[in-house]
């Protein structure tokens, strides 16, 4: 009860800035918080990155193991990824099995860098039908301030391009790098007010109507799009939210 | 997208998809309302080869009675796939694409529901698949909108639903199973006919910006269709239960009789 009363307060507050076509940051409405990537930030995995996106702050970090092959896919490795919204990151979070904003949070990432391809999974496969290498991507949120999907996407991408596929220690020859192809960006948008801001803070979250993700690769296409919360958009506002998304995902990779 | 690959021509040489449809044509849609006894509502939706069963319980008491919210209803969604649904034996019970699946269908069903009507309360919608060939979670919203306003939860509006999408480089409707499979882009849509919103929208695979638009507009306009089929199926619901509960006839069929 009390948290709502809060999310009313904050809300106005919110509201009346945006009227203003201001931001309580002080962030234009297509304005991502600053970002900061360090790769290699986990030594016993195969590949990480620690990524703050404004005051949320992210680690990714990627294992890889050796594993049977999906029957229908027999010459492709497999890509699982995990969400930890762990106590540590935010009063609102629980231990315990993952709930399904973690889980929604996880298979978003997932279904971006999936089908972005940033990984070229045919060739982490050692056997056909056998034997392939298995990606595991985890995210383990450490301190949360809003959108989760692109910090840990951001994050994804950046582990990749720094990961190794750990043959020489099983015995499978010598190391190589993750045979990475693409970039899918992901680039969160909310509406409020029926405006619509870019990468929101945790408070402009709450009062949220409506959450739009869409990722991009270096082409401008798309390659994964999800809506969120109980709110709807227009038309025109989804296509919006996309052209958005293909700029400000370029300006994002132009950093990596 | 399924990312596999076949020699299973998608598109063939007269522009025709795999089981004879055009790149806009949907699949046959029947549905039915008040198809169960006990729950409060219910709806039986077949689309093509898929068969879904939606239930409603409620506005009921929420448990556990933390999750009240004391100023609406909770409209809580439980998307299930029956273990027989697919070729090889899903394991009973959710997973992660049901819970992901739950949530979406859950948070489009709350913006068309007036829960302020219901506070600390929560509406149960129970999606059943008992027969999946692509396109279950869009059979399934449609039909729990359907079973919603069978239970008699006030409504803005019903959610209509279907997903466009991308096989053999050709923007299409309506993805079927081989297409779900070997094709390369799918745009599920939930959309609300009275008030032209968006209400749940996913895309995976690959699409241009040109695309996405063409195939966002074959899916919203498909809503618009599937939306018909709902509204016709409560008006059958209805006037069966006229003549089921003995409900007097409307007053200008009397004044005939008399």
């Amino acid at each position: 009860m009390g948290k709502d009363v809060i999310a009313d307060l904050k809300k106005d507050y919110i509201s009346k800035l945006l009227a203003k076509g201001e931001r309580v940051d002080g962030r234009k409405f297509d304005e991502m918080r600053p970002l900061t990537i360090e790769t290699n930030y986990v030594r016993s995995a195969e590949g990480s990155a620690r990524v703050t996106l404004g005051n949320t702050q992210v680690v990714v970090g990627v294992k890889t193991i050796l594993g049977e092959p999906f029957p229908d896919t027999p010459n492709t490795g497999v890509l699982t990824t995990n969400a930890e919204l762990i106590p540590m990151a935010s009063e609102t979070f629980e231990g315990g099995p993952p709930d399904q904003e973690s889980i929604e949070v996880a298979r978003v990432i997932d279904r971006g860098i999936r089908e972005g391809h940033a990984v070229d999974m045919t060739k982490l496969c050692v056997e056909p039908g056998k034997e392939v290498w298995i990606m595991f991507v985890d995210v383990h949120v450490l301190d949360y301030d809003g959108n989760l999907f692109d910090a840990a996407n951001i994050g994804a991408n950046a582990a990749f391009k720094t990961a190794i596929v750990p043959a020489s220690k099983h015995g499978k020859g010598e190391d190589y790098p993750l045979p990475v192809l693409h970039q899918p960006i992901s680039v969160t948008a909310v509406k409020i007010d029926g405006k619509i801001l870019v990468d929101p803070t945790h408070d402009e979250e709450r009062v949220a109507d409506a959450r739009l993700t869409v990722a991009t690769i270096e082409t401008g296409n798309l390659c994964a799009m999800q809506k969120g919360l109980d709110g709807a958009f227009t038309l025109e506002e989804v296509f919006k939210v996309t052209e958005m998304s293909r700029r400000i995902g370029a300006e994002v990779r132009s950093k990596f | 997208m399924g990312g596999m690959t076949t020699d299973l021509k998608l598109i063939d040489e007269k522009g025709l998809r795999l089981d004879g449809r055009r790149p806009d044509e949907m699949r046959p849609l029947k549905i039915e309302a008040g198809v169960l006894k006990r729950a409060d509502g219910s709806a039986y939706v077949e689309w093509g080869l898929n068969k879904v069963m939606a239930a409603v319980y409620g506005p009921r008491e929420c448990h556990p009675r933390h999750m009240q919210n004391p100023e609406r209803a909770l409209v809580q969604c439980h998307y299930n796939m029956a273990s027989f649904s697919v070729d090889d034996r899903k394991r009973p019970g959710p997973d992660r694409r049901s819970h992901e699946i739950s949530k979406i269908i859950s948070e489009a069903l709350t913006h068309v529901v007036f829960t302020e009507y219901f506070p600390r309360t929560s509406i149960d919608v129970y999606i059943e698949v008992l027969q999946a060939n692509a396109g279950t979670r869009c059979a399934g919203l449609t039909a729990a909108s359907v079973a919603l306003a069978d239970a008699g939860v006030p409504m803005r509006d019903l959610v209509a639903s279907c997903a466009a999408g991308k096989v053999a480089d050709t923007v299409v409707l309506d993805l079927g199973k081989e297409e779900d499979n070997f094709g390369q882009a799918d745009i599920p849509v939930g959309f609300v006919p009275r008030t032209n919103e968006i209400v749940l929208l996913q895309m995976d695979g690959d699409l241009t910006p040109d695309e996405f638009d063409r195939g966002l507009h074959m899916a919203v306009n498909a809503c618009k269709k599937v939306y018909e089929v709902q509204r016709d199926a409560l008006k059958r619901r209805y006037a069966a239960r006229a003549v089921d509960e003995d409900v007097p006839a409307p007053a200008e069929e009397k004044q005939e009789v008399a």
